[in-house]
């Protein structure tokens, strides 16, 4: 891979992840532990001749970056707890107009204000349901710092491919953590905006799929009417009572993104082929976990990993092929208890069990290996 | 190498997260290796008590912090007293002495240098303090070569502090050096 060799943090992973990807709208309200992610970009966008708006508040960075959108421009915006409460309603509209777009999450202990500058995980179930209303939606995660870069590039292909927001959900200690990284000059994949232009006096259909499933955008501006509602809309985009209507709206959000999870599902397994333990863990906790990954096979202790890259759609398949020859399972992670829940309804076995800290402090692998010998039989 | 640990505690502003920042690329991008910073910190922009983790590997890294270091530096009392029981046995705690007095017992080596008075004298400005305690740090460690930390300065500090930045350095690389010799002759203060 050629490229420049940098020791970055992780938000300027995702600068450089964005930037690659062809970014060309942002808006932002600085908030630790996001705020290099805004600082960078009102830098460096404007000299690719992008836009910069560091906004009022995380309300208004949401929508400016959803009409940004359908201007035609990739847009994203960064945040972490408290910013990204006040996006939901925001994001609940860019879900139903299907607008693409990429909200950066670097989670800080919550709720409210919380711990500012502390490392936490608790927002993956408000990823999942911060918005009101049934709806799908996409969330990324990683743990070292070109998985960070990879996975900024990938959130802007679904969220193009998908027509939809695209979560990335990062934390504290990737955000702020510096680690080499490589910044390829060429050959990561990006999906380019597909728009339709139709010509005058041609009727256009905003919202009718091509037959390879992809929604192409309008042409904003252009010759033709598009209607762009939060309320549900037929297929030109007009608001409708029609249950016929509703039916296949709401199918057509939710399945769009459902019913391709096993496309969408990114995750790395280390060593689960022969082993009688696995954890599942993402974010920066799943370092701790494969640190003790190592640890315990130095020791003879034959354990495995299954770090998750994709958070929602839930990847359950993947989560119960992996521990199919099993019978112990550890979720690791900096909350009471979010991925557990869903990793539980994705195993057969009833050994599931929570290594979690959520009191500001970043998780280790003693705190892994505490809970290891008590499942062991070994006491603490 | 094997794996060397290191953590930079002072007070928010006095640079030890950016000390920690320029061995890591040193060590990164000029010789090879791994490494991976991280820091702890609170919501002041100044003061506050600042910790910056720093791992130097010739292996992947995966636990990005450090639970005892071999090498910790305390540039504040606060610092000192919080930190020193976590320095790993064995290992090497250097203080500065305007802000430091050695009153624990540690079980490691203890080495009180007057890094931020030398800065002081010999440059004017006390800015560069930071640096002179990086360049206290190779010259104990020989983490990685001068000249690697030379060009992760010169791309990181604006030029119009580079020169200063490079005095410190030498500075703190003489200093580390006179202790040195200064125990060898037998008249090292080495508190314990």
């Amino acid at each position: 891979m050629s490229g420049t060799l940098r020791f970055i943090q992780g938000n300027e992973a995702v600068v450089e992840g964005a930037l690659y990807a062809g970014l060309g709208f942002y808006a932002g309200y600085p908030i630790t532990p996001s705020t290099e992610i805004t600082e960078l970009l009102a830098e460096r966008l404007p000299k690719r001749g992008g836009t910069f708006i560091q906004m009022e508040d995380e309300i208004a960075s949401m929508c400016s970056i959803i009409g940004a959108s359908l201007t035609g421009k990739k847009v994203m915006t960064a945040t972490s707890g408290p910013g990204f409460s006040l996006m939901q309603e925001a994001i609940g509209y860019a879900v139903m107009a299907e607008v693409p777009c990429v909200v950066v999450n670097v989670q800080r202990s919550g709720p409210s204000t919380g711990l500012p500058t502390a490392v936490a995980q608790g927002d993956v179930m408000q990823a999942r349901w911060g918005t009101h209303g049934d709806h799908a939606i996409i969330a990324l995660t990683a743990s070292n710092l070109q998985d960070v870069f990879k996975l900024t590039i990938e959130a802007f292909n679904m969220a193009e491919t998908y027509r939809t927001p695209v979560i990335l959900l990062l934390d504290e200690v990737v955000g702020h953590m510096r680690e080499k990284v490589i910044i390829p000059n060429e050959g990561e994949f990006v999906v380019q905006r597909l728009i339709t232009s139709v010509p005058e006096g041609t009727d256009y259909h905003p919202y009718l799929a091509r037959e390879d499933g992809r929604l192409p955008m309008s042409d904003f501006g252009g010759v033709h009417r598009y209607n762009v509602t939060g309320l549900v809309h037929d297929m030109w985009g007009f608001p409708s009572n029609d249950p016929t209507v509703a039916y296949n709206l709401l199918r057509h959000l939710v399945d769009k993104i459902e019913k391709r999870s096993h496309e969408i599902a990114r995750y790395q397994e280390h060593r689960i082929e022969d082993a009688d333990i696995l954890i599942v863990s993402y974010g920066s906790s799943a370092r701790s976990a494969l640190h003790m990954i190592e640890k315990g096979r130095d020791s003879g202790i034959r354990i495995g990993l299954l770090e998750l890259n994709t958070i929602w759609p839930f990847p359950y398949e993947v989560v119960r092929r992996a521990a199919e020859r099993t019978e112990i399972v550890l979720v690791v992670e900096m909350n009471m208890g979010q991925v557990y829940q869903e990793v539980r309804r994705a195993v057969k076995t009833d050994r599931v069990y929570l290594v979690n800290r959520f009191d500001g402090v970043f998780i280790s692998h003693n705190d892994i290996e505490k809970t290891l010998n008590v499942v062991m039989g070994r006491g603490v | 190498m094997s794996t060397k640990s290191f953590v930079f505690t002072g007070s928010g502003g006095q640079g030890v997260i950016t000390a920690a920042i320029v061995i890591g690329e040193a060590a990164a991008l000029h010789e090879g290796l791994n490494a991976v910073q991280t820091q702890v910190y609170g919501p002041e922009a100044r003061g506050g008590a600042t910790r910056s983790d720093l791992i130097v590997s010739s292996d992947p890294i995966r636990y990005p912090k450090v639970i005892n270091p071999q090498v910790l530096v305390c540039l504040t009392q606060e610092a000192y007293n919080k930190f020193a029981p976590i320095v790993r046995p064995g290992g090497l705690l250097i203080a500065d002495a305007s802000f430091v007095s050695t009153v624990r017992k540690a079980d490691a080596r203890q080495i009180v240098l007057p890094m931020f008075e030398t800065v002081k004298k010999e440059l004017g400005k006390t800015m560069a303090f930071n640096i002179c305690m990086v360049g206290c740090v190779l010259a104990f460690t020989g983490i990685v070569s001068k000249d690697s930390v030379v060009k992760a300065l010169t791309s990181r500090m604006p030029p119009a502090h580079l020169e200063m930045n490079l005095k410190a350095l030498d500075l703190g690389i003489e200093l580390a050096k006179d202790y040195g010799n200064s125990v060898a002759a037998g008249c090292g203060k080495t508190a314990s």
